[in-house]
């Protein structure tokens, strides 16, 4: 699966130009022996210096390297002393070829660490207790490591930039950027998306878009991976809390939230628990204390979005089975996270009759709740405000579009992150883990384990297969307690298929048909995905799910900092765990998703209510410039 | 074939002396590819840019490499103040660095050759080209070069933008594939992972230029001249305070006094040597040689008279350095902009000496920290300076300083 050279990619950043390591490391020459402050340590040849002392647990200090992305070796701050070189080397970027002695703390190391940090301080604006990410900033951190208690060349009193406040979803304040490229390697070769890179040169450096301009008006999807990986808080997420709190303090509003299966898996690593955690009922209670007068469950409306997505999909393939309908498109993608919408409206605007009609479920919800609840708890729309707790950045950017206005009010007010709702939660002086336990209010209740898995990737076609095999057969999905592990696992792009035999006479158009899926994950494997489309190999998929951000919303722009795939993993395994743990797995079986079909939407998924309510259009955006 | 001895009135041992265009192309081709890195290593021709890297040692690393595709660079960004001799190369002695090129291509086994010419230098394009065309038409470059089967090679010119730090290789192997001028992590080296992640030659026009020389007439005899660590001779870009300025070759192992009585610079009170990254020497340390081991060059020499004010003079290099540095890593992106600050309180006699000596210790960590040479070199003015003109400096403006030009 690679992408075509005529493909307009985002430029290259620089890439770490790393020895092969070798296949097979018990062969000769494949492991070499190093001297590491005089301990010997044996390493697979092509290990980085850094990746031997953290296997030994000598700990290097760093601000550029990250886990997720290429190497840089741009900070400086791992350089270590490696005899027979006359300069310090970056541990982070050295490939280890030959049998070195390594010194990791002289004098020399210790003073030019120092020094960096030093520098670096010295130009990076603002104070620490008005820093949103005070005691969680890898500056801070390293300031303290190193026990900075003066400003040895001087500190910047005024700001040199200008806040970039433009964007719904993400602002970037360059007063804090230490230049770490970190984002500029996420965009560029972690997404792909590439709005990102530096500008200028020299002190005049700076991280900057195309042709400088506001964020809002560039091609950025609203990911907030990047601000998942700032060191600093020079990227953050726009955050709504104080219009939120004053909603709240406000009698004459009814304040709801709805919230996303993933931040229930990632909120407990704010309040210092290790990552893996669920606090669904805990977060619930929470809530309620802070003074939301109802706590919804996003994963109801992601029932309802399996609903309304799986008949459209049932839809499509009718049309083109039986209809002969060659203006149908297939595959159908599916269209939840606003990320991958954004990106597909931007970089294959072409392609945009393959998207799901259907809205994400945060925007159905939003939908919903200022019509049928508005309806049936008699309270005027106008004075709901609808608050989407989100793992994601971009929700925050989608809940702003102007097509998502169906109930005749904003449908959803404000996108909340997973790390902002924490900040509240600790303002309004609760400790979140030692919380009671509750439900989801009435009449949206408890949803399923279908519309819970919504937050990894591949969980969408999960609990999309779920249903629509059980619609089409009458019988449960043929895989060991309905977990359909093809669809799991954090490889970029996964493919498999289901059979459909012995189907119900409605569907007996699909009878034998083997219903061939695609999931991915990351805008770079979308990328690699449209690519295939583009060259007409994608004829025999139906459906293909794809999530802007790597590993589903699990690893959202709006979860806990810092992330990693070890972090994500646990994130994921913690929903899997608890949709294990649920009775009602399936989403066509969740009574109130049935109830609103036999009340409100009577006449049935995507049908012309639905259609009003719950769908929406995309819209073809530019190649460079929004 | 049209043959020409270079008609340059300019006198020199090595890359002044008469060379006919073809000739070592010819010779190389006739001893093969052994016997090419036999002469070079015994040679000892190092990198003339300034580091000083064994050329057969480079070019042996790229030769034995099994890559289907190699590349080999001129470097011809000339970048550092005060150097201009592959000017004058390129301009007047083609012949030989384009042979050079070639000599190289066939050793390392490259099918292409690249020149990375300074963005300033687009006035000699034209003729550039028109020679390669030249070269072209007498099968120099092109199929089957000279008759050999299978020695197939061209060159191709490509221009800088004018960025200082694209003089350093692996930057200026960043810019030639389209990207952002940087520095990238080494190693991996060109060598290995080079232009389009090929191995790849990065040699300085004037390195390039001497080979030709060095086939015809040998090793041993390239050897004469020089030291025993420095070999050969030296194009050295003399300008400042002289009477006559200008390109001049010179042994490696001249004395700094012996080359300001050729140049007419005998009032000099201090020599910057290699550039604004190099070091400043002072009077007194004038019987210093320029040599790799001693005062190393890459060719640049600056000399200053009694009526220059050496703060100024710092002042110019490290604002230099500012504007130029690429911005990626910490220590010189801020840390020459924390030395140019330095040098303003200094000026504003607004200084502590405990500060100035935390700047110069900034500067050592500038040297062994920064990313690549830029950084690496960029302090020595700084350090050198006020380390050779402490009187001069702290008295500015005081107690019988100068008031400088």
């Amino acid at each position: 699966m690679e992408s075509s050279k005529d493909n307009l990619r985002a430029p290259v950043s620089q890439k770490p130009h790393v020895i092969e390591k070798p296949k097979d490391t018990s062969g000769i020459g494949g492991m070499i022996t190093v001297e590491i402050n005089e301990k010997k340590i044996t390493v697979p040849l092509g290990t980085t210096i850094l990746e031997a002392c953290n296997d030994n647990q000598i700990h290097i200090p760093t601000l550029c390297h990250h886990s997720d992305l290429c190497i840089a070796g741009v900070c400086r701050i791992c350089v270590v002393e490696v005899e027979g070189m006359r300069t310090l080397q970056a541990a982070c970027a050295f490939p280890i070829t030959a049998p070195l002695k390594i010194k990791t703390s002289t004098p020399m190391v210790r003073k030019a660490r120092r020094h960096i940090l030093d520098l670096m301080l010295s130009e990076h604006y603002g104070e620490c207790y008005s820093c949103f990410r005070n005691q969680n900033c890898e500056l801070q951190a390293l300031a303290k490591e190193y026990g900075v208690d003066e400003y040895t060349f001087g500190h910047v009193n005024t700001p040199r930039y200008e806040v970039d406040r433009s964007s719904a979803s993400v602002i970037r304040d360059m007063n804090k950027c230490i230049l770490c490229k970190r984002c500029v390697r996420t965009c560029i070769d972690l997404q792909e998306v590439g709005v990102l890179e530096a500008i200028n040169r020299g002190h005049e450096t700076h991280i900057g878009t195309f042709l400088d301009k506001p964020l809002a008006d560039v091609i950025c999807i609203n990911c907030g991976q990047c601000i998942n990986r700032c060191p600093t808080s020079a990227l953050r997420a726009n955050d709504p809390s104080d219009e939120i709190w004053a909603a709240i303090d406000d009698p004459t509003k009814h304040v709801v939230i709805q919230t996303a299966p993933s931040p229930r898996a990632g909120i407990g690593e704010e309040f210092g628990l290790e990552p893996g955690h669920s606090l669904t009922g805990e977060m619930n209670t929470a809530l309620r204390r802070i003074g939301f007068d109802r706590v919804f469950d996003t994963n109801f409306t992601a029932d309802l979005t399996i609903m309304e997505e799986g008949t459209e999909l049932l839809n499509r393939l009718k049309k083109v089975i039986v209809d002969k309908d060659t203006t149908v498109k297939l595959p159908q993608f599916t269209s939840c996270s606003p990320g991958w919408v954004k990106f597909i409206e931007h970089f294959y605007p072409e392609y945009l009759d393959y998207l799901s009609t259907a809205k994400s479920p945060q925007q159905m919800f939003g939908a919903v709740i200022k019509t049928f609840y508005a309806q049936e708890t008699g309270i005027d729309p106008k004075d709901i405000v609808s608050v989407a707790l989100m793992p994601c950045s971009a929700k925050k950017f989608e809940c702003n579009r102007p097509e998502m206005r169906d109930s005749g009010f904003k449908d959803v007010d404000y996108g909340l992150t997973t790390r902002e709702l924490a900040k509240m939660i600790k303002e309004a002086g609760i400790y979140l883990p030692e919380m009671p336990k509750s439900h989801f209010d009435e009449p949206f209740g408890d949803a399923s384990g279908a519309g819970l898995i919504f937050g990894a990737t591949g969980g969408v076609m999960e609990a999309a297969l779920r249903t629509v095999y059980e619609l089409v057969t009458g019988r449960e999905v043929p895989f060991t307690n309905l977990n359909i592990e093809p669809c799991r696992g954090f490889d970029g792009i996964k493919q498999a298929s289901v059979l459909l035999e012995n189907c119900k006479d409605e569907y007996s158009f699909l009878e034998g048909v083997e219903v061939k899926f695609i999931v991915a994950h990351g805008t770079a494997n979308a990328k690699k995905v449209m690519e295939l489309l583009r060259k007409g190999l994608l004829s025999d998929v139906h459906f293909v799910e794809i999530m802007a951000c790597p590993g589903g919303c699990i690893g959202g722009g709006g979860q806990p900092i810092p992330t990693s795939e070890e972090i994500r993993k646990k994130r994921a395994e913690a929903i899997y765990a608890e949709d294990e743990s649920l009775t009602l797995r399936k989403s066509h079986e969740n009574p109130h998703v049935q109830y609103i079909y036999e009340k409100f939407l009577t006449e049935g998924p995507c049908s012309h209510k639905s259609h009003e309510l719950l769908h929406t259009h995309y819209t073809k955006r530019g190649r460079f410039i929004a | 074939m049209d043959i020409s001895i270079n008609k340059s009135p300019r006198q020199g041992a090595v890359l002044f002396s008469p060379y006919l265009r073809g000739e070592g192309i010819q010779k190389a081709l006739e001893i093969g590819r052994e016997n090419i890195l036999f002469e070079i290593r015994e040679s000892k021709l190092k990198g003339r840019g300034g580091a000083g890297f064994p050329t057969a040692t480079k070019w042996m690393l790229v030769a034995a490499s099994v890559a289907k595709e190699k590349f080999i660079v001129c470097n011809a960004d000339e970048g550092e103040p005060g150097t201009f001799k592959d000017r004058v190369l390129l301009l007047e002695y083609p012949e030989l660095v384009f042979d050079g090129i070639v000599i190289a291509g066939y050793t390392i086994g490259a099918k292409e050759g690249i020149i990375y010419l300074r963005g300033e230098y687009e006035y000699m394009l034209q003729s550039l080209e028109d020679y390669l065309s030249k070269m072209r038409e007498d099968n120099l470059l092109g199929n089957s070069i000279l008759g050999q089967e299978g020695f197939d090679f061209d060159i191709s010119i490509r221009l800088g933008s004018g960025a200082y730090v694209c003089g350093e290789e692996t930057a200026l192997i960043e810019s030639l594939e389209g990207n952002r001028g940087e520095a990238r992590n080494r190693p991996p080296y060109p060598v290995n992972t080079g232009y389009m992640n090929r191995p790849t030659v990065v040699n300085n026009v004037e390195t390039l230029a001497s080979v030709p020389h060095i086939l015809l007439k040998g090793g041993e005899w390239f050897k004469k001249y020089g030291t025993d660590k420095s070999t050969g001779s030296k194009l050295f870009s003399v300008s400042g305070d002289c009477t006559r300025p200008g390109v001049y070759e010179l042994p490696w192992g001249t004395k700094i006094s012996e080359l300001l009585e050729i140049v007419g610079g005998e009032n000099a009170k201090a020599v910057q040597v290699g550039g604004a990254s190099g070091s400043c020497i002072p009077r007194s340390q004038f019987d210093r040689t320029l040599a790799y081991e001693d005062a190393a060059t890459g060719g640049s020499i600056i000399i200053f008279d009694k009526n220059r004010s050496m703060l100024k003079v710092l002042k110019n290099f490290m604002e230099f350095f500012v504007e130029e540095s690429c911005g990626q890593c910490t220590p010189c992106r801020i840390g020459n902009v924390k030395l140019l600050e330095g040098i303003k309180d200094i000026e504003r006699r607004n200084y502590t000496f405990s500060y100035i000596n935390k700047l110069k210790d900034l500067g050592r960590t500038m040297q062994v920290a920064s990313k690549c040479g830029l950084g690496q070199s960029s302090p020595n003015a700084f350090i050198s300076i006020l380390e050779n003109f402490k009187e001069e400096i702290f008295n500015y403006n005081g107690f019988g300083g100068t008031n400088g030009k």
